[in-house]
């Protein structure tokens, strides 16, 4: 039964005009739903999990040397997950459904509570999602730094190869979960209601779900660790999943509740962008942001529950000794070496697509200039998002699957370059001639313009065979995806996160602090992944604790530069705390002067964002016309027109 | 300034850098570039590296100079103004050039590749069990493979089996009587079929200078070629992760002349005889029994069901 009680809810203007039933797990206090009960859902989840596992299975082999059943983890796992998201209230409204009754309705708490708690404010969410993929982030990043610490020596070790090894796992996987979301969550959720004209996503409650999920699958695949750990890197290959500890448990269901959480994203975002565009708003208009969002949500939604099925299945291998991987019952390996990179092709495009739409958002603002060829640039995004859909084998060039496919996916995988430099037209076209102003979000923007590039081209050598003989498998690949993925979208993230934060927090971030930010993390990336290009053409592997003596000099050079790079990142967090709470300074309300849609309401955003949904009747890049025709009606505030020049 | 200035200007820097950097790379740092020259694969590897080389430098500058000068010459000096006129506009000859170039770029990429995957005999890549792009000699290789007192002459191609297992790997000579050693040694001016497979989890052979790769895959047989065309020393690395001693798993090989290889291989042949008895006999493949990956599902040491082939384990132990 649900207890309810009257409470009054105010419009957005401010005057009560109706009452609703309120279920106490939404009210303010600490009986309500929040972080606290979700942490105890959790827990109170994993030991009854464990504990039927252990009653239903007590008689089935425990996996050799860990003292685990692994019905009885994986069972604590997911009810740990179920726990979690009752305890949070991702779950009162389908429970509500199923049994019959009415849902309560979902208040919208006011004040720092909010953020701990099931929101469905699309602006809550997205900057929930900026703490959330910031957690993964630095914990990503400690475990880097961890490797490069053992990589400064290759005879005295600070670790021992089996953790080694599970730090090299876990930190691939981290970070690959973290990149997936890192713009489509915090960014994404945030900005493109207000982007597109709308006052919410489509649905609020599967937003809310995808971020509670998520933060589920980071404490997932980190409870790996006390598992035990898993060895096989990032990619989980069999049979050595199959031979892995209960630690690849934390691996499987971690990517699989990843997974979950990435395809609700997908979804939502993809039907918000099609259905929630205000009048006006033709696919002519749609900011390039949304146009990469769009092309991200498509990958999200189809290529992510292959994911969740090689997860599923892998899984089922270890708990109810099916054999999907074993080749000795009849399985294939092969088979989660395709079900995995069929996912994980389009992934590495879910990691890049949002990146080159940030710097398509920002480039404008700050050359004064339209975006030059803006239908090249969106159509680019729509052919990377399918070419990706048909490029997965080229991970399998040695692998022994299907020499005869091999010069077609060399050339669907050379193709892709072709859309991809169409984002590089945009880019180099929009910088012609313009009035470039170097602020940080610029400096990021062209940063990644200047990474990528060496990310792509490095691509090339990959896709070609015979070179693919030399460079699979080792430091160079190691290098090219860091280019691609830490230089292209991490540096677009951190451009956006410096552009969107004065909007998002009603504060500006200290630009001389930021500076140092920006010239130390570009500076030191490329000092720490460069070398490895070097590194792996002389032929040292991914993923060793050792390595030939000749190559220690490149290998600290490397190391030191992480160090120094890891410290970059210090700046930037002391930037957000100096900026947010030691000296914050009021954000006006167009501090870039934009023509943004997104900038064109107050500080902060009213929580229904628009009084009302506004006509738009411009594109937002028309800053070469001081007399541009208005971005848009947005009703009692008037025509919007371009933001003063000062 | 207009805008042919700029484009001069930017191009004439791009020329000079391009070609500068290409010529230093062609001959300075392309002798260099790995894998080297061992074999026949390695240098058509490399060759094949220094060509994408060439092509990726000018892109390269291209973008960098471009950006550069953008930097330097169009940074805003004071408080900005919107820019108009033609450079506002959406320039589709630009535009039309951009997609061309990339395009033929791509294709061309794409070709070359193909023609040499192919002129090249897979480019040591492995190609599986049926693999297409054998050179001579090589059929009636895995022919007397099963042969075991075969042995081996110059001329002829000589078939190697690779076996990885965590956290090692050993060769098989079939042509010898099927013997199995650490040791990889190959004849120079040879043409060489390694047959790769696994006991237990993936590896991958990667003997670097020899510009071979090929993933081990239990019960599958991985085949590579290469043509030896120097005496020396190569490394082998396991280059897919295979557990906790995956960054252990190296040793390295040599290339000898082709007397010193038949002197070499028949005296391993006969040292190894007494161990060499308790190995299963030359298949393509093994099973692994309860000490493999995934074993103990069939603890008595037999092969599966579905499959026929030639069991490692407690009662063939590899040597």
């Amino acid at each position: 039964m649900t207890i309810s009680a009257e409470r009054p809810v105010a419009t957005s203007g401010g005057a009560t005009t109706t009452t609703e039933r309120v279920s106490w797990t939404q009210r303010p206090g600490i009986w309500s739903q929040h972080l606290g009960t979700a942490i105890v859902g959790a827990i109170v989840g994993y030991l009854l999990g464990h504990w039927l596992g252990n009653a239903i299975a007590s008689s089935y082999p425990y996996v050799q040397n860990s003292g685990q059943n692994v019905i009885a983890v994986t069972l604590g796992e997911i009810f740990g997950v179920a726990g979690w998201l009752l305890g949070i209230g991702a779950l009162n409204y389908p429970l509500a459904k199923l049994t019959g009754r009415q849902p309560a309705k979902e208040v919208d708490v006011q004040g720092w509570s909010k953020y701990f708690r099931y929101s469905t404010n699309h602006k809550t969410v997205g900057l929930q999602y900026v703490v959330g993929v910031l957690l993964f982030l630095f914990t990503g990043g400690l475990l880097a730094m961890a490797i490069r610490t053992e990589l400064l020596n290759p005879t005295t070790h600070y670790f021992s190869a089996d953790t080694y090894i599970k730090i090299v796992s876990e930190h691939g996987t981290v970070m690959m979960m973290m990149a997936t979301s890192i713009v489509v969550g915090p960014l994404g959720n945030y900005l493109v209601p207000l982007m597109i004209g709308s006052r919410r996503m489509a649905f609020p409650r599967i937003e809310a779900f995808s971020f509670w999920v998520f933060t589920a699958g980071y404490m997932v695949i980190f409870s790996a660790l006390p598992l035990g750990g898993f060895p096989t890197g990032w990619t989980g290959y069999a049979p050595l999943q199959t031979q892995a500890g209960p630690g690849m448990i934390g691996y499987l269901f971690g990517f699989a509740v990843i997974g979950m959480g990435m395809m609700a994203a997908g979804f939502n975002m993809a039907v918000t962008i099609i259905n929630y565009r205000a009048p006006g708003m033709t696919w002519s208009r749609v900011p390039i942001l949304v146009w990469s969002l769009l092309a991200t949500s498509a990958l999200l939604t189809l290529a992510t529950p292959t994911l969740f099925a090689a997860g599923v299945f892998g899984l089922l291998d270890k708990t109810a000794q099916t054999a999907f991987y074993v080749n000795e019952h009849g399985g294939s390996a092969y088979l989660w070496q395709n079900l995995f990179w069929f996912f994980g092709h389009p992934e590495v495009y879910i990691m890049a697509l949002p990146g080159f739409g940030i710097v398509g958002e920002i480039l404008p603002v700050f050359t004064r200039k339209p975006l030059f060829a803006y239908k090249v640039g969106a159509a680019g995004m729509i052919g990377v998002a399918l070419l990706s859909f048909f490029v997965w084998q080229h991970h399998l060039y040695q692998s022994g699957i299907n020499p005869d496919m091999r010069p077609l996916f060399m050339l669907t995988t050379e193709l892709i370059s072709i859309p991809t430099g169409f984002i590089y037209l945009v880019g180099m076209g929009t910088l012609y001639k313009a009035k470039i102003r170097f602020e940080i979000p610029m400096l990021f923007a062209l940063a990644l313009y200047f990474n990528f590039l060496i990310g792509g081209v490095t691509g090339v050598f990959l896709s070609d065979v015979p070179v693919n003989v030399t460079v699979h498998g080792g430091f160079f690949v190691l290098s090219h995806f860091h280019y691609t993925i830490m230089g292209g979208l991490l540096f677009a993230f951190m451009g956006g996160l410096y552009y969107w934060l004065p909007k998002m927090t009603g504060r500006m971030l200290n630009k001389k602090i930021g500076l140092w930010h920006f010239w130390t993390m570009f500076v030191f990336f490329n000092l720490t992944f460069f070398p490895m290009f070097i590194i792996g053409l002389l032929g040292q592997p991914r993923r060793v604790f050792t390595y030939a003596k000749n190559l220690q000099g490149l290998n600290d050079f490397s190391s030191v530069s992480a160090f120094l790079l890891g410290f970059s990142f210090l700046i930037f967090a002391f930037n957000m705390v100096y900026s947010l709470w030691i000296n914050p300074q009021k954000a006006p309300a167009n501090p870039w002067d934009s023509r943004g849609l997104e900038w064109q309401t107050a500080n902060p955003v009213p929580s229904y964002n628009f009084e009302r949904i506004p006509v738009v009747l411009s594109d937002p890049y028309r800053y070469s016309e001081p007399g541009a025709p208005a971005v848009a009606d947005l009703g009692d505030a008037g025509l919007v027109h371009a933001a003063p020049q000062d | 300034m207009n805008e042919t200035h700029h484009l001069r200007r930017m191009t004439t820097i791009w020329v000079i850098l391009s070609i500068a950097a290409d010529l230093l790379g062609w001959f300075v740092l392309g002798p260099h570039m790995p894998p080297g020259r061992m074999t026949e694969t390695a240098y058509h590897d490399q060759l094949d590296f220094n060509i994408l080389l060439m092509a990726a430098l000018p892109v390269l500058i291209g973008v960098w100079v471009y950006m550069g000068y953008a930097i330097t010459v169009w940074s805003a000096k004071r408080a900005p103004e919107p820019v108009g006129g033609d450079a506002a506009r959406g320039n589709r000859r630009a535009q039309a050039l951009w997609i061309s170039i990339t395009t033929v770029a791509t294709l061309g990429a794409a070709a070359f590749g193909t023609w040499a995957l192919v002129v090249d005999h897979g480019s040591g890549g492995g190609e599986g069990p049926n693999p297409i792009w054998a050179p001579g000699g090589a059929a009636q290789a895995e022919t007397a493979a099963f042969s075991p007192n075969s042995g081996w002459t110059p001329g002829q191609a000589l078939p190697v089996q690779v076996i990885g297992q965590q956290w090692k790997f050993t060769y098989r000579y079939p042509t010898f009587g099927g013997f199995e050693t650490s040791q990889l040694i190959l004849p120079d001016n040879a043409t060489i079929v390694f047959n790769v497979t696994s006991l237990d989890v993936i590896h991958s052979f990667w003997a670097y200078q020899l510009g071979v790769k090929a993933d081990a895959n239990p019960q599958v047989n991985d085949v590579a070629y290469t043509e030896t065309k120097q005496l020396g020393s190569f490394m082998v690395r396991c280059s897919e992760l295979c557990g906790i001693w995956h960054g252990a798993m190296y040793n390295s090989g040599q290339v000898v002349t082709p007397s010193a290889f038949q002197s070499w291989a028949q005296q391993t042949e006969a040292a190894n005889a007494a161990n060499t008895k308790l190995l299963p006999p030359f298949a393509w493949t093994y099973v692994p029994d309860a000490n493999g990956a995934n074993g103990g599902y069939y603890p008595n040491g037999k092969a599966t069901p579905y499959s026929s082939v030639e069991v490692y384990g407690s009662k063939n132990p590899a040597s």
